[in-house]
């Protein structure tokens, strides 16, 4: 009885989706029609999701159902606690926003494309995603991770006819499915042991893994889990996959798709594989320092907007597994206190990156819409035309970058509280990761700043720097609705982030055995504090009214002095010459160029340079200046291999001679094989 | 609360009238190790006086971002300003945001006048942000390095909590970690503070500038915003850097002895640093802006060898 809301709410949500996903499907012939069902009955889906991971988390209990199927080790049973619950209203949060907003940006492809079949691939991922994040059964699970892969794939290429998207999403596809080759191998391994399916049994049989299976199984969990999150060496596919996706579809494939990679990780490494040993937390440490540093270096390289946020993407990733890493080490160091308080780091992190990566992408969407184009250099002066999109953007960019008193501040300085913390309770020279580990955190922070004062500064301020941007009109309204409950989140996410605390004791609780929430909060409840004795002491909500408070006597300062002479408009000072243009402004790559000089170790950068001159040299009549970095991952790392791949697949050729006897030859020796292998005592 | 409020009140004070001075003796000091006459030490009240009562020219190009930058930047180095000790190890807001948040709240000054430099839409505005965001980029771990040293060896990231373990053991500050620390500290203090061999304040240059390029087209009363803000960031630092090192003289209360005490402390101290800067200042050029890196690194490897020091001795 008590677990029935919840599961009955569930169910609602599970229906809403795959109806609307069919009744899109039925009425491709009508766009309106199907516009309005694709965005009314992800709403709906979204409203009761939502409501039904409240709920569920509130109640505190697990609530558990199973449909057997028949089929042995399969059945559809759902396992709703406080890591699905949580998941499940990050989810629903993103669903909200991006329901809403398609509900104009979809308006362009009326007439133009299938909107019946976009809303049903839309369905499906809300849904595989709500199954991923719930299911008990490792066949569930799979079943539920392959159909968001392929579904993420028919949305990736929704605008198949360009040749670029077409290959982002055959390396998406390529990659999804050594991610999903390495998740059954590893689930395999896991059933092996137990004898179920279930995701109980791999937690009851965990202590007769011995240590060569656990590091296997964690070996191919972190891959697997590791190629869908994005992090570095695996990210190759996804700064090609996510920007080509209409932005509704980025925004929730960066903002919550990336997650399920997160979500596989928590739930395997901390409820499924039992304590993994020490190095196993060290290495998704290191793997995170590694994907923050080299992804937010990457993203400044980056003029096109949209994949500047991809890149941010393994950034915050990397930043969410540093959480993660310290929170196995110090489970497995004896101080679960401490691993409480890295995994709510790490969780907070999750849900604030979600909320303003959707929120990012969504602007860069509207950008997109007004002005045709994601190029930065061609983008400019868009906060006079678009005001409330610049704003939401401005605050989505201030929340990425860390900065108080928004969101992305309070997550990044838990991590660093754990990280401070780590030092002191482990031994030896691992101790020293950790302070690194916070300078390199500190590093990223600071470099996606400059990322963002770069993105946001050159798509939106000063002059426009084409004629494209010149002539843009605001977002439609609820584009605008919403980017602005992204917004309304971030903000209340980090001011009145002691309210919130509760959710993450409950996942603490679940997976470590321990509330620290009480100790995380105090001070009247508006001071959030490292969880440690001595630690430290934060607080948002103080911090926004001083900066409020402190804005008086600057005002004062202003207005009495400025009251004797009016404030006048005037030209930007040109050094003389008539009239400064468009092209006196301070360009992206212009921009990122002394970070380019600084680490041309990593980007080996390669530039040429052509004048045109009729005279003399030093007065060029046209300059053309390329520049471009040395993609190293795909040319070092994935090149070869592909080499690799294909001298072999040259070399198998030999034996595919297309004989039909040759075949049948083929097939009755492997049968005799498996047929040795099964029946072998 | 009002208790706070008090000396909240009492702290903001200190922080207005002691910045510009700061700035005044720096000048000061400087002109006179260079045996020229210089301003006086006063000249910057005057200035930002003057700067107050001046119209001011907005760019036609700018959006609101240009006029909501001084105020952040000011407010922001105000607000940080309480939470660091000055003058007693109990700073006003010491509960509500430590270490890191001075870290992350200067920052957030610092990412809109960069905002501030590219919304006027001028080569200049846009060099120096970019110039700004790449040197505070490659101090950060520098400095975070040094920060988490003195933060362990107190067990805290609150900046009071810091003071009093710091007060405890005066005489800490000789310990190998704690000076290769402050040596660390002491170079992200130049760059952050934009002082030579990083960046020049007293150049137009467009080669060389970089606080200045940014804050070009700003005029009149955001002009003195900035200023003053910067002043205060200046303040802010050094204190901090002055007092997790030397915390002689820090009170424990808000005593009126206490605080004739430690004022007097605090201000032989800072003169002291003051003096030091511009030492540093004088004798050295300015580095070219792709040699800073290097100057960083030192300060990074400074940090860490602090840090690996702490559990050698």
């Amino acid at each position: 009885m008590n677990g029935l809301p919840v599961g009955m709410i569930f169910a609602l949500s599970l229906a809403a989706y795959s109806t609307g996903a069919f009744a899109c499907l039925v009425s491709w012939r009508k766009p309106t029609l199907a516009r309005y069902i694709c965005c009314g009955a992800a709403l709906a889906g979204a409203a009761l999701e939502g409501l039904a991971a409240v709920l569920g988390i509130l109640q505190g209990t697990p609530v558990r159902w199973s449909i057997s199927s028949g089929i042995p080790l399969f059945a559809y049973s759902f396992n709703y606690d406080a890591l699905a619950g949580f998941f499940n209203l990050t989810l629903a949060i993103l669903a909200g926003a991006v329901s809403i907003y398609s509900f104009s940006y979809l308006k362009e492809f009326e007439g133009k494309r299938n909107i019946g079949f976009f809303g049903f691939l839309f369905h499906l991922l809300l849904l595989s995603l709500t199954i991923v994040f719930t299911a008990a059964n490792a066949f569930l699970f799979l079943i539920g991770w392959e159909v968001m892969a392929l579904v993420a794939y028919g949305l990736v290429t929704f605008y198949h006819e360009d040749r670029e998207t077409r290959r982002a999403g055959l390396l998406y596809i390529v990659m999804a499915h050594i991610d999903a080759g390495c998740l059954l191998l590893g689930f395999a391994l896991l059933m092996q042991v137990s004898g179920s399916a279930d995701f109980a049994s791999f937690r009851a049989a965990a202590v007769h893994l011995s240590s060569n299976q656990q590091a296997a199984a964690f070996a191919l969990f972190f891959l697997g889990f590791g190629i869908k999150a994005g992090v570095i060496p695996f990210h190759i596919w996804l700064p090609a996959a996510h920007p080509v996706a209409p932005s509704n579809i980025s925004a929730l494939l960066s903002g919550i798709v990336l997650k399920a990679g997160i979500y596989g990780m928590a739930r395997i490494f901390l409820d499924g594989l039992g304590v993994l040993p020490s190095w196993a937390g060290l290495l998704v440490l290191i793997v995170g320092v590694a994907s923050a540093v080299l992804g937010v270096l990457y993203a400044l390289m980056e003029h096109d907007l949209k994949r500047l946020l991809a890149y941010h993407s393994i950034e915050n990733i990397g930043i969410i597994l540093i959480g993660l890493g310290a929170a196995l080490v110090f489970r497995v160091a004896g101080h679960p206190q401490l691993a409480a308080v890295a995994l709510i780091a790490a969780m907070f992190h999750t849900l604030n990156h979600a909320i303003f990566k959707c929120l990012l992408f969504l602007g860069a969407g509207s950008v997109l819409h007004s002005t045709g184009t994601r190029n930065m250099e061609e983008l400019g002066g868009l906060i006079r035309p678009m005001p409330v999109t610049a704003f939401c953007f401005l605050i989505g960019a201030v929340a990425i970058s860390g900065l108080p008193p928004l969101n992305g501040f309070v997550s990044e300085w838990l991590t660093y509280q754990s990280l401070l913390a780590g030092f002191g309770v482990t031994g030896g020279l691992t101790r020293i990761l950790f302070p690194l580990a916070g300078s390199m955190l500190a590093l990223t922070g600071a470099l996606a700043a400059a990322c963002f004062v770069k993105a946001f500064g050159i798509t939106f301020l000063a002059l426009p720097r084409s004629a494209e941007s010149r002539h843009v009109r605001e977002a439609p309204r609820s584009m605008l609705v919403g980017m602005g409950w992204l917004t309304v989140a971030c903000l209340v996410l980090g001011l009145g982030v002691t309210w919130f605390l509760p959710v993450f004791d409950a996942l603490a609780e679940q997976l470590l055995g321990q509330r620290v929430g009480t100790n995380l909060i105090s001070g009247h409840g508006l001071v959030l504090s490292a969880g440690v004795r001595h630690g430290g002491t934060v607080s948002t909500a103080v911090i926004g009214m001083g900066l409020l408070v402190l804005l008086l006597p600057a005002v004062l300062l202003v207005w009495v002095g400025a009251r004797r002479f009016a404030r006048r408009r005037g030209p930007t000072w040109d050094c003389g010459l008539p009239g400064l243009s468009e092209e006196n402004e301070y360009t992206a790559t212009a921009f990122s160029k002394p970070l380019r000089m600084i680490f041309s170790v990593l980007y080996q950068p390669r530039r040429e340079i052509q004048a045109v001159f009729e005279v003399s040299p030093y007065f060029p009549k046209e300059i053309r200046f390329e520049s471009e970095i040395e993609p190293t991952f795909e040319k070092r790392l994935y090149v070869p291999l592909k080499d690799l791949l294909l001298r072999f697949a040259t070399q198998m050729r030999t034996i595919q001679a297309g004989s039909i006897h040759a075949y049948l030859a083929y097939i009755f020796v492997t049968l005799v094989l498996l047929l040795l292998f099964g029946v072998r005592p | 609360m009002t208790g706070m409020l008090a000396k909240a009140g009492l702290q903001l004070l200190l922080l207005l009238v002691v910045a510009p001075l700061l700035s005044g003796i720096i000048k000061t000091l400087k002109a006179r190790l260079q045996t020229r006459r210089g301003p006086d030490v006063l000249q910057s009240y005057r200035d930002i006086f003057k700067l107050f009562r001046k119209g001011m020219v907005i760019p036609e190009t700018a959006s609101w971002i240009f006029s909501a930058t001084p105020y952040i930047v000011f407010v922001t180095a105000a607000l940080v300003g309480l939470m660091i000790p000055m003058t007693t190890t109990d700073a006003p807001l010491s509960l509500f945001g430590g270490v890191l948040a001075v870290v992350y709240l200067l920052a957030l000054g610092r990412f809109f006048l960069a905002l501030g430099g590219l919304d006027a839409g001028s080569s200049f505005g846009g060099l120096g942000s970019s110039r700004e965001m790449t040197i505070s980029a490659i101090a950060e771990p520098a400095m975070m390095l040094a920060i988490f040293t003195v933060a362990l060896a107190a067990n805290s990231t609150n900046l009071g909590e810091m003071a009093k373990v710091a007060v405890s053991q005066s005489w800490k500050f000789l310990a190998p970690s704690q000076m290769l620390a402050f040596a660390a500290l002491f170079i992200v203090l130049i760059a952050e503070t934009g002082r030579i061999p990083v960046d020049n304040p007293a150049t137009h240059l467009e080669l060389t500038m970089i606080h200045e390029a940014m804050i070009l087209e700003y005029s009149g009363p955001y002009l003195a915003l900035i200023e003053y803000g910067a002043s205060i960031k200046q303040l802010v630092l050094m204190t901090l850097v002055v007092n997790t090192f030397f915390p002689f003289g820090l009170s424990s209360d808000w005593t009126l002895r206490g605080l004739g005490v430690g004022l007097l402390f605090y201000f032989t101290k800072m003169l002291l640093l003051a003096c030091l800067i511009v030492l540093v200042e004088t004798t050295n050029a300015k580095l070219r802006l792709f040699r800073v890196p290097e100057l960083l690194m030192v300060s990074f490897i400074f940090g860490a060898l602090a840090l690996i020091s702490t559990f050698l001795f």
